[in-house]
């Protein structure tokens, strides 16, 4: 364990033999100055190709992704990443975004469709996909209101937006880096934004407010036609975090709510793999006169051509070196074609009766906090049940069963937490299992307590690679890379 | 039968499900949502379709773009047509690496986290910068971001930003400071393409933004810089490919050095995805924004990695993070990874003198034709830009013609005046071709 | 861990011992047990000036950052060194050598209004 592909390899070996080279060979120093030449080879590993498919392959084994089994990270959305994804997306692989028009109409073509499918999924007017995350999306949104506020002169005293204690953190961030002021807006004991505590917040200096719905317990905002009336009455803009637009898709949209901006997480909601972190994509789309601020180019379509259109004068710039995400779009194009409409009712049709179901058998044992049905996702706590055992432990000890563990102390409105999101693509079979190994951990933790504050106990096959990492020893003195050279084999370089 | 190969719920799978619940109808689940919501719904009106049909549907739209399969391409301007190795797609394809999210588990995710301890690591070597983060969205964003690490640090709000740098990322540069109530000022370039030195003053500066190559392929003079700027920040945008020729930014004492990653085993893909490089000093490393792989031991004293300085980041300090960024670019990161892997530390200075030595084989045979000059007299790297007597869409066109994108035209981004043609030369190009490239040009 | 008599304590789990003029600064028994393992210390610059229960410093563990708030107004004349290499003595030794930093009372009435032992043992202990 811990071996590095620094660790293996002997001076002399290579991966990939290139080709000589065809044309005259000038000396180093006639075309670059002396003093800008590199003076030592960095200290690369020195491996040969079989070595490296070896290591990596090492690495993955040690990895569980959704192909494993169930993944049912909250606000997450882990669901199936259909491989036929991954074909389509190739095809484009040697496309370059300045080719020029004439010669992308089918990539253009292939943003401008999954563009109107968005904005009808979300039911909002127009739209840009070039926020690389949900994050991004977020700064974009945010953005865009600020601009709408510079625009109306009314930036100075629009100084303020709202957020419910159970946002995502990005949001907080997102709206920090546009220089607004976060006020927090506290949740009531149904789990949901508290009005009278909005109301009391609400004036002229409120920007607007982001939300997500359902909420990160997993609720809809059954006050939302309430909530957006009173932030438009204002004069605000609602922003809508679509990272939980899985509950919904295919039967509501957030422009029926009286939404202005939504962000929508291609790699949730449409199937897009996480691929350990990213790359994500979070495009964004408005209502019509928040249109002029998106940013560019938007791509139009004009008579029977696609255009990449920079002719904006109020948008707020780019927020990407290209045009986004395009690998990730495809993906999300070929999964929305596939499912149509039907199947994007069934994906919250599922997704939601699966929370539920899980909900329903897990609520006996743990305690749920919002006892009453639930979105795509759901929330349990721990609190109360030892004195000794807290949510970590009972997540590390589902490593052991061979299962990933829910997210856990997010949101952080509920203690020792728990928040699980199954998806739609996990069968029922699978649920079950899943259920059956977090009651068994439940009894454990009377029984034989000492089995979670020690797990996971390094299981083989998809179970735990190490046992229970020293994250304080990894924060306080934090080694974030192999030192310079010390370790590497001697005799390479020049 | 279920409605989707995607979705394994049988009616009877539901039905049972909903009797657990109390339930008789599956619609009782979506109860809380208003009524009035539910009856404005409006479907996209599309049906749905089967593997074969979308895969057939993709593929025409596929057929119908140009792509340097096909073209001889001379296109860069920030996305450059290296050659990807074939083991890359096939390791990062593995359901392990591509269907896992974020190591918030670091016991189940010690892959990733691991290659992203030797992603950091070889992001300070090539840069000899201390520390690295394990990826930013693009070389655009991970630029804008590095100028709010450096206000933060400095407490001071004026950049200046090379003329040179990128157009692409000076438009995310931009768009960043107007967010942040940062204020830019230009610093002109010279007849070399370099930066004009005597337009930087160090007064109130909190950073200085270069690139290098820069953006007409110039490799810039960081010799005496950080001098010149005092304790403002020195950001670097760099080519990571032109590291293994040129010396790093590191050790002209750059405080912040960023890139686009593209160039390492990562398709072109129509601009994205793509992957921000970040690399800054150890002093600095709490005011990173970013992920980043952590070396630890677990319980029985064994080797392992966690997600490091977490109190950075936007899910703990929520409005006072160093950035809103949650996700990485990680898949990204992991083809950069294997491809400096299989190149080695030998590998990357070969490919960069490959690139180096055809690029000017290419620049002199062109500047010698009637008609055609360099614009630049400074030190380039795999790029240069031509000055053209004829207007260059024109001759885009007839080189397309003959099967090659011929380069980039610089009249819509109006930083140079006169006509321009922006030429990028990789390892993929052969003498062959680019004396064919040259035939063309005379003749055009 | 008993909370010393003679140091006078905040809502916020910050501790004051007046030395003469100056007072030394830290947070309390109570609040390291809360926040788990210390691992890093954000210290304040000495010769800035700090204004009772504002933020001065943050504390953080692996998965959470504390903002300390200042018990007193006034200049900061010492910060506590050690606890950049050893962020621990906050856990270990809170009301001694875990201590953060030394300001120069401005207003020696404030102190005045700060919690007794007695007081603050009361206020936790109803937690």
């Amino acid at each position: 364990m811990g071996t590095t592909i620094f660790d293996i390899g002997e001076a002399g070996r290579m991966g990939l033999r290139l080709p000589a080279l065809d044309v005259p060979e000038r000396s180093l120093t006639e075309l670059i100055p002396p003093e800008l030449i590199r003076k030592e080879d960095p200290k690369l590993p020195q491996v040969s190709q079989i070595e490296v498919v070896r290591h990596y392959t090492k690495l993955s084994r040690m990895n569980y992704g959704v192909d494993n089994g169930i993944y049912p990270l909250g606000s997450c959305t882990m669901k199936y990443n259909p491989r036929i994804n991954e074909e389509m997306a190739r095809l484009f692989a040697h496309a370059h975004p300045l080719q020029g028009e004439e010669l992308s109409q089918g990539a253009l073509q292939l943003m401008y469709e999954l563009g109107q499918y968005l904005c009808v999924i979300g039911g909002m007017d127009a739209i840009t996909l070039q926020p690389a995350a949900g994050a991004h999306g977020e700064l974009t949104g945010m953005l865009i209101i600020k601009k709408h506020f510079e625009r109306t002169k009314e930036l100075s005293k629009r100084t303020k937006i709202l957020l419910p204690d159970s946002a995502h953190g990005t949001n907080p961030a997102s709206a920090a880096m546009c220089g607004f002021e976060v006020v927090h807006i506290p949740s009531d004991s149904r789990g949901l934004i508290d009005l009278e505590a909005l109301t009391a917040h609400l004036d002229e200096s409120v920007a607007g407010i982001m939300l997500t719905n359902p909420n990160t317990l997993g609720l809809f905002e059954t006050d939302i036609l309430e909530i957006t009336r009173l932030i438009h009455d204002v004069g605000g803009l609602v922003y809508y975090d679509g990272a939980n637009l899985n509950a919904i898709v295919g039967r509501a949209r957030p422009g029926d709510m009286g939404v202005d901006i939504v962000h929508y997480n291609l790699h949730k909601t449409f199937s897009t793999p996480h691929g350990g972190g990213g790359p994500g994509s979070g495009p964004v789309a408005v209502v019509k006169r928040l249109e002029p601020y998106l940013p560019v180019p938007c791509v139009v379509k004009n008579k029977d051509r696609y255009i990449l259109d920079y002719e904006r004068p109020h948008s707020i710039g780019k927020i990407h070196s290209f045009y986004g995400n395009f690998g990730v779009l495809v993906r999300a194009y070929t999964y929305i074609r596939m499912l149509g409409d039907e199947g994007l009712r069934d994906v919250s049709t599922n997704a939601v009766l699966n929370a539920n179901y899980l909900r329903a058998r897990l609520s006996r044992v743990y305690k749920a906090p919002y006892d009453r049905l639930c979105m795509h996702e759901f929330v349990l706590t721990t609190k109360g049940m030892s004195a000794e055992i807290r949510t970590l432990d009972v997540a590390k000890r589902l490593i052991d069963y061979g299962v990933h563990p829910s997210s856990i102390y997010f949101p952080l409105i509920v203690p020792e937490v728990m928040m699980i999101e199954p998806t739609e693509t996990v069968s029922k079979e699978e649920l079950d299992r899943f259920a059956d190994a977090l009651i068994k951990v439940a009894q454990e933790m009377k029984e034989n307590p000492h089995l979670l504050k020690e797990a996971p106990h390094a299981v083989p096959v998809y179970g735990a690679s190490v046992r229970r990492l020293d994250e304080v020893r990894a924060a306080k003195e934090p080694i974030l890379r192999e030192p310079p050279s010390s370790h590497l084999p001697s005799g390479g370089g020049q | 039968m279920p409605a989707c190969e995607f979705i394994p719920n049988t009616p009877e799978d539901q039905r049972k499900m909903l009797a657990e619940l109390g339930l008789t109808d599956i619609e009782e689940l979506f109860a809380d949502i208003p009524a009035e919501v539910l009856k404005r719904f409006k479907p996209i009106g599309l049906d749905p379709m089967s593997e074969l049909e979308v895969s057939q549907l993709v593929r025409g739209m596929a057929a119908s773009c140009a792509h340097t399969e096909r073209y001889v391409s001379f296109l860069g301007g920030g996305i450059y047509d290296h050659y990807v190795p074939a083991i890359i797609p096939h390791l990062i394809l593995r359901g392990e690496f591509l269907t896992c999210y974020t190591p918030y588990q670091p016991e189940l995710s010690q892959g990733t986290l691991t290659w992203m301890f030797e992603f950091q690591t070889m992001i300070c070597e090539l840069t000899a910068m201390d520390v690295a983060n394990s990826s930013m969205y693009d070389g655009g964003s991970a630029l804008a971001e590095a100028m709010l690490m450096a206000k933060n640090v400095t407490g001071r709000t004026r950049f200046l930003v090379a003329q040179s740098l990128n157009p692409y990322y000076r438009k995310c540069v931009e768009t960043y400071a107007w967010g942040a109530g940062l204020e830019l000022g230009d610093v002109p370039f010279t007849k070399t393409g370099q930066l004009e030195r005597s337009a930087i003053s160090a007064h109130d500066l909190a950073g200085l933004i270069v690139q290098t190559p820069n953006f007409f392929g110039v490799i810039e003079d960081l010799c005496g810089l950080k001098d010149l700027i005092k304790d403002a920040f020195l950001i670097v945008s760099v080519n990571p490919i032109s590291l293994g020729v040129l010396a790093p930014p590191g050790v002209f004492g750059a405080d912040i050095v960023v890139g686009e990653g593209q160039p390492l085993g990562i398709p072109q893909s129509f601009g994205g995805p793509l992957l921000g490089l970040f690399a800054t000093r150890m002093s600095y490393v709490r005011k990173m924004p970013g992920r980043m792989a952590g070396r630890t031991v677990d319980s029985a004293g064994t080797t392992g990695y966690v997600m490091a300085l977490q109190t950075r980041e936007q899910h703990i300090r929520r409005e006072k993070a160093t950035s809103n960024i949650c996700t990485n670019q990680a898949l990204m990161a992991l083809c950069a990874t294997i491809y400096l892997a299989t190149l080695g530390r030998r590998g990357l200075r070969r490919l960069a003198e490959l690139n180096l030595q055809k690029s000017h084989y290419l620049a002199e045979k062109i500047a010698k034709l009637p008609g055609y000059a360099l614009r630049f007299s400074g030190p380039f790297f795999n790029e240069f830009v031509i000055q053209t007597r004829k207007k260059p869409a024109r001759l885009l066109k007839v080189l397309r013609d003959e099967g090659f994108l011929g380069g980039l035209d610089l009249a819509p981004y109006k930083i140079l005046d006169g006509n321009n043609l922006l030429l990028a030369v990789t390892e993929r190009r052969t003498q062959a071709e680019m004396d064919r490239f040259v035939k063309v040009l005379k003749g055009a | 861990m008993p909370y010393p008599k003679e140091y006078r304590y905040t809502k916020e789990h910050e501790w004051v011992k007046l030395e003469g003029t100056r007072a030394r600064v830290g947070i309390t028994d109570h609040a390291q047990h809360e926040l788990g393992d210390v691992v890093y210390v954000e210290l304040p610059k000495v010769g800035t000036f700090v204004t009772q229960m504002k933020e001065f410093a943050t504390v953080e563990s692996v998965k959470a950052v504390s903002p300390i708030y200042a018990p007193v107004s006034g200049e900061i004349v010492e910060v506590n060194r050690e606890l950049e290499s050893r962020p621990e003595l906050i856990n270990q030794s809170p009301h001694e050598q875990g201590w953060i930093a030394i300001i120069a009372v401005s207003d020696p009435q404030e102190v005045e209004h700060l919690l007794t032992a007695e007081q603050y043992e009361k206020l936790i202990g109803s937690h």
